[in-house]
């Protein structure tokens, strides 16, 4: 709807103002002006990370005498502990297996229920789709305490399935929300063509949905893997023992336990971020540039 | 698989009878079978639908609309949170909290920012998406480098923001440096401060996501309108503010609505950074944190679930209220649309 106005009112405005030689001014408009800022944005966004990952890197006495110096000299002792320390690895180890399953379960059950919300006719169409939006309401921090309760009563306490079930169930609205439009944008006419040769719904679905909404399964794939690594609060619920602990309560522990060892806690801190900012920047390129390949193609 | 070849094989069947079958008894027969393939095809579509969405439903429902039922049922009652309860207060709880004045503070703390955040994300992520959607060097790079803040957890945002704003931190050991040592400050303790110092964490840490989001909005605008609007003649910034602008209109509706929704529920940056008794003090308690501080951590379950029908009740009335306002936008552009 807004498309159309957009269009009809773009292309009668600018007839009638600017002239035409200006026409390959835009492209090159600003330059040093985009770069600045551009240089400035990334700063802006990258050096508390630094510091943390900088702070790693130096002793405590360095830390207090001059908090916003760069490390002299650079100290790898912090980080060579706690990657020599199994208590990290084991919850390296939770967090990963946690995220992987629940990202799996997120793409794999939100795919199916929104081909059928995009693609499918049906009464309860509307109230299905309802039903998830309506999920965006709720946050896990509202549900956190029968949450539990329920979560006790299935005996998943202590357990990772409690957090991984959970999570899948509250990754299904923005799952639902993002693929449902880019399924519906899939041309009918390809559905058409499918069946022409021979193709029932669930091969269409296989054959040719699956490999068309990659880049939207991506993007809900990568918000659920970071959703899952980052997840805080049900993990402080549900997991008792260190030993099934994930990396955030991780860091939790450790920051407590090491309050005075500032160094090693961002040290800590930094190696349990590491994996989420590999993850994104492996796929990154999936995120922004394949969310409309897709369908323009 | 097996759904292919059965197609395939109904469709031989049929496409063989046709040609030996007379023109005359043809006519009868195809009517039948399409309408046993139609009521088939209903069938094989209803199960379709329950195959493919029942695991969905099933965890959603269990998982999330579950909790949140009893939530609204727990509230009814006063409530330690062992055994059933039975203590039934009836409102009592919704009665104390909405004349609660702490529960007024938070909910003024969330309103402000709700508004903070749209008023300072959106513009700037606007802007900043159009500059990066340009052709400029290192695109990739700064799309990745800009995300950062919003892949890594509030847990290490929140340890790592709260060390630098220490009174003796990295940041005002920076402004020292700079000769700005009249600015330093308690960022994290001063109730004037504290609030601006959460914005601002908000937005280093969001700001990622807004931007990434919008540009993707932009990609999904035809090259064509702009290379037609090009030749038009029309000047770089008539293009964003005619074509770009509207057509990210969508985009802008679905981010502004993920952060009113965000920030009427924010908890974990606040409770990481500045914990349940130092935000009421700081002033930057919100919802959540008042919900736990007086539910679980008071041991009054039946009061902290009310405390969550409030947030959701509000987080409801808000989300309605942007529909309407957003439903009512565009109608009025087709409206002028349509008498200009």
């Amino acid at each position: 709807m807004s498309a159309t106005t957009a269009t009809s009112r773009a292309s009668s405005a600018p007839e009638s103002k600017a002239p035409a030689g200006r026409r390959d001014r835009p492209q090159k408009w600003g330059s040093p002006v985009t770069y600045f800022i551009a240089l400035l944005f990334v700063g802006v966004c990258i050096a508390p990370v630094l510091y943390i990952v900088l702070g790693g890197f130096r002793t405590n006495a360095q830390i207090t005498t001059e908090p916003a110096a760069l490390p002299h000299p650079w100290v790898v002792g912090n980080y060579v502990g706690i990657l020599k320390s199994t208590v990290f690895w084991g919850e390296f180890a939770n967090s990963l297996i946690v995220a992987i399953t629940s990202t799996v379960g997120i793409v794999a059950l939100g795919l199916m229920v929104s081909f059928v919300i995009a693609r499918y006719d049906f009464r309860l169409k509307g109230a299905m789709y309802s039903l998830f939006a309506a999920g965006l309401m709720f946050p896990m921090v509202i549900a956190i305490t029968p949450l539990y309760l329920v979560i006790k009563d299935l005996g998943l306490v202590d357990n990772l399935l409690g957090v991984i079930i959970p999570q899948i169930a509250f990754g299904l609205p923005t799952t639902v929300i993002i693929l449902v439009p880019f399924l519906r944008a899939i041309p009918n006419e390809i559905e058409e063509a499918a069946a022409i040769d021979g193709m029932s719904r669930l091969g269409f679905f296989f054959r040719m949905v699956v490999p068309l909404s990659l880049p939207g399964v991506v993007t809900v794939g990568i918000l659920g893997f970071i959703g899952s690594w980052n997840n805080y609060l049900l993990p402080l619920y549900v997991l008792n023992s260190q030993a099934n602990y994930t990396l955030p309560l991780g860091v939790q522990v450790f920051s407590s336990q090491y309050s005075t060892d500032t160094a090693k806690v961002l040290a800590f801190t930094s190696l349990a971020m590491l994996p989420a900012l590999v993850f994104f920047s492996v796929f990154e390129k999936r995120i922004v540039g394949g969310l409309t390949g897709a369908v323009k193609g | 698989m097996s759904d292919t070849l059965g197609t395939d094989a109904a469709a031989g069947r049929r496409s063989r009878g046709t040609p030996g079958a007379g023109d005359a008894d043809s006519s009868v027969p195809p009517a039948p079978p399409r309408a046993a393939a139609r009521r088939r095809g209903r069938a094989r579509m209803r199960l379709e639908i329950a195959v493919l969405s029942a695991p969905a439903i099933i965890t959603f429902l269990a998982f999330v609309i579950l909790p949140v039922a009893l939530a609204a049922y727990y509230g009814f009652y006063q409530w330690k949170g062992y055994g059933e309860p039975t203590d039934w207060v009836g409102l009592n709880n919704y009665e104390l909290i909405l004349t609660d004045p702490a529960f007024h503070d938070v909910l003024w703390h969330n309103g402000l920012i709700l508004a903070l955040s749209l008023v300072i994300q959106g513009p700037l992520a606007i802007v900043l998406a159009l500059l990066l959607n340009q052709r400029i060097r290192g695109r990739s790079a700064i799309r990745v480098l800009i995300f950062v803040p919003y892949i890594i957890s509030e847990i290490i945002v929140g340890t790592g923001w709260s060390l630098m704003l220490q009174s003796n931190g990295a940041v005002n050991d920076l402004l020292h440096g700079m000769g700005l040592g009249s600015l330093e400050a308690d960022w994290i303790a001063d109730p004037d401060l504290a609030i601006w110092t959460l914005m601002a964490i908000i937005t280093w840490k969001y700001m990622g996501f807004a931007v990434i989001l919008m540009l993707a909005g932009l990609q999904s605008i035809p090259d064509e309108i702009f290379e037609a609007a090009q030749i038009d003649g029309a000047s770089y910034w008539q293009i964003q503010r005619r074509i770009t602008l509207p057509l990210l209109g969508p985009t802008i509706r679905i981010w502004a609505f993920l952060s009113i929704i965000g920030s009427l529920q924010l908890f974990d940056l606040v409770y990481i950074i500045w914990g349940q008794y130092i935000s009421g003090t700081a002033g930057t308690s919100t919802m959540a944190i008042y919900m736990l501080a007086q539910g679980r951590n008071a041991g009054n379950y039946g009061y902290g679930s009310a405390v969550a029908v409030v947030m959701f009740v509000i987080s409801l009335v808000v989300a309605l209220i942007y529909q309407r306002f957003v439903l009512r936008r565009d109608l009025r552009g087709a409206v002028t649309e349509g008498t200009v």
